[in-house]
């Protein structure tokens, strides 16, 4: 077909290095998702706290983090980590602690959003049954803020999940470079970028099917 | 490093001009009223281009079209860098021009064939100007999404900023240094790109047509 060959993918192939491969893509998608979500929210509340001390820094790290390519944030804490902790900690763990702290910056302007989609009035009826500042958050706007944003949230996963490719460039064994390495081993370098397309292709088409079925559903309930 | 800076600028300038014209072309072709066909070969342009990751396009563009095609093997390797980033930002920009259109009142385009225009003429006419003003917020972040995103281009060995800066951490022993002015200069260019849009949006502002501003996200 085309001039290409694809014989070589066996199930050995797709057991040794396929597999391997989308496990930590996948670990690094889920951890960066809650870890990033989680930071997120705190970054979000920062910026919406109204006291200078708490928005200042957290304004100046989401807008530094946003300006940076993700490549340069994935080269700096591999370069930064070991320096600054004295021990070497791998590509893989860099890239996991890196992935929570770059989308972290982007989570939180989703948050961010969300919070400021639900009405004032939520707001000032929490006030009004007395709720502390803390329990307003946690049982009256957030919950309605994460439903609202659940969406733009799992899209931002799918497009977090393209990303983790990019730790090719520090060589974390993800998805991407199993499957290169396949292609290298039995000459098929060109067969196997096909390969990881086809691949990356599925999974992100499936999952951005079932976001736009999960919207409708949401929709109808709002 | 500033010869790096201006591979970095030239594969993202040239890069947004195919991106924007195919994003514009697919993102308009997929609002036709009477064309199901082209529609669907919007859709699909989009979600072909939207689903892989963009490194993976660009190993793609690099390796494996030179293979399929022959005749691709004399293109250097800067203009295959280019279509792939082009290509896939265009996904994402035919989406914000489909937005755009759709965001606009059913009414413009009742006017436009009341007015006795053809599809063309309204598009050309009445919806396209109204809908390139509802579009310049997302697509100001999309066009630094873009100047971000050349970055990717180290892959192929492209010599732009993060590929001079990955060399010199290497070679040199200040990494930091290095990083630093590599970071820096990636930001200014941002921010440039950030003030020409919104001296355009200025410009182009018509008096008392607020626009809803998107929501950005991506990168």
């Amino acid at each position: 077909m085309l001039g290409l060959d694809f014989s070589f993918i066996s199930l050995d192939v797709i057991d040794k290095f396929v597999l391997g491969g989308l496990v930590f893509s996948v670990k690094l998608t889920i951890i960066a998702t809650l870890g990033g979500i989680l930071l997120g929210t705190l970054l979000a509340l920062m910026r919406l706290s109204g006291k200078k001390v708490l928005m200042v820094p957290a304004t100046f790290y989401v807008n530094g983090m946003r300006s940076i390519p993700l490549v340069m944030v994935i080269l700096w804490f591999f370069l930064l980590i070991p320096t600054l902790i004295g021990r070497n900690i791998g590509a893989e763990l860099s890239a996991i602690i890196t992935f929570v702290a770059f989308e972290a910056a982007y989570f939180s302007e989703i948050m961010r959003a969300g919070i400021q989609s639900i009405p004032r009035g939520q707001v000032h009826a929490g006030q009004a049954m007395g709720m502390t500042y803390s329990q307003n958050m946690r049982l009256v706007v957030l919950p309605q803020a994460f439903r609202n944003m659940l969406p733009v949230l799992f899209t931002q996963t799918i497009i977090l999940f393209q990303d983790t490719s990019l730790v090719y460039a520090i060589g974390a064994y993800d998805l991407l470079k199993g499957v290169t390495l396949s292609g290298k081993l039995y000459g098929r370098p060109e067969e196997a970028y096909v390969m990881a397309a086809v691949i990356y292709f599925a999974i992100c088409f499936a999952l951005s099917w079932l976001v736009k079925r999960l919207q409708v559903k949401i929709a109808i309930v709002r | 490093m500033l010869d790096a800076w201006r591979w970095t600028l030239a594969v993202a300038g040239c890069s947004w001009v195919v991106a924007v014209l195919i994003g514009a072309l697919m993102g308009t072709l997929r609002t036709l009223p009477t064309s199901p066909w082209l529609v669907r070969l919007a859709n699909v342009w989009v979600e072909l281009f939207r689903n892989i990751p963009l490194l993976v396009q660009i190993f793609l563009w690099y390796f494996v079209v030179p293979k399929i095609f022959p005749a691709f093997q004399l293109v250097p390797g800067f203009v295959l860098v280019v279509f792939a980033l082009g290509f896939f930002t265009s996904a994402r920009i035919a989406e914000q021009v489909r937005a755009g259109i759709q965001a606009l009142p059913k009414g413009q385009r009742y006017a436009g064939m009341a007015m006795g225009f053809t599809t063309a003429q309204t598009y050309r006419y009445v919806i396209l100007p109204m809908a390139f003003r509802i579009i310049l917020p997302p697509l100001t972040s999309e066009s630094m999404n873009l100047l971000k995103n050349s970055s990717v281009a180290f892959a192929v060995s492209i010599a732009e900023l993060t590929m001079f800066a990955m060399q010199a951490q290497e070679e040199t022993s200040r990494g930091v240094e290095v990083y630093l002015a590599v970071t820096v200069l990636y930001a200014i260019s941002a921010f440039a790109v950030n003030r020409v849009f919104s001296w355009i949006e200025r410009r182009v502002r018509i008096p008392g047509f607020i626009v809803a501003g998107g929501t950005g996200g991506g990168h």
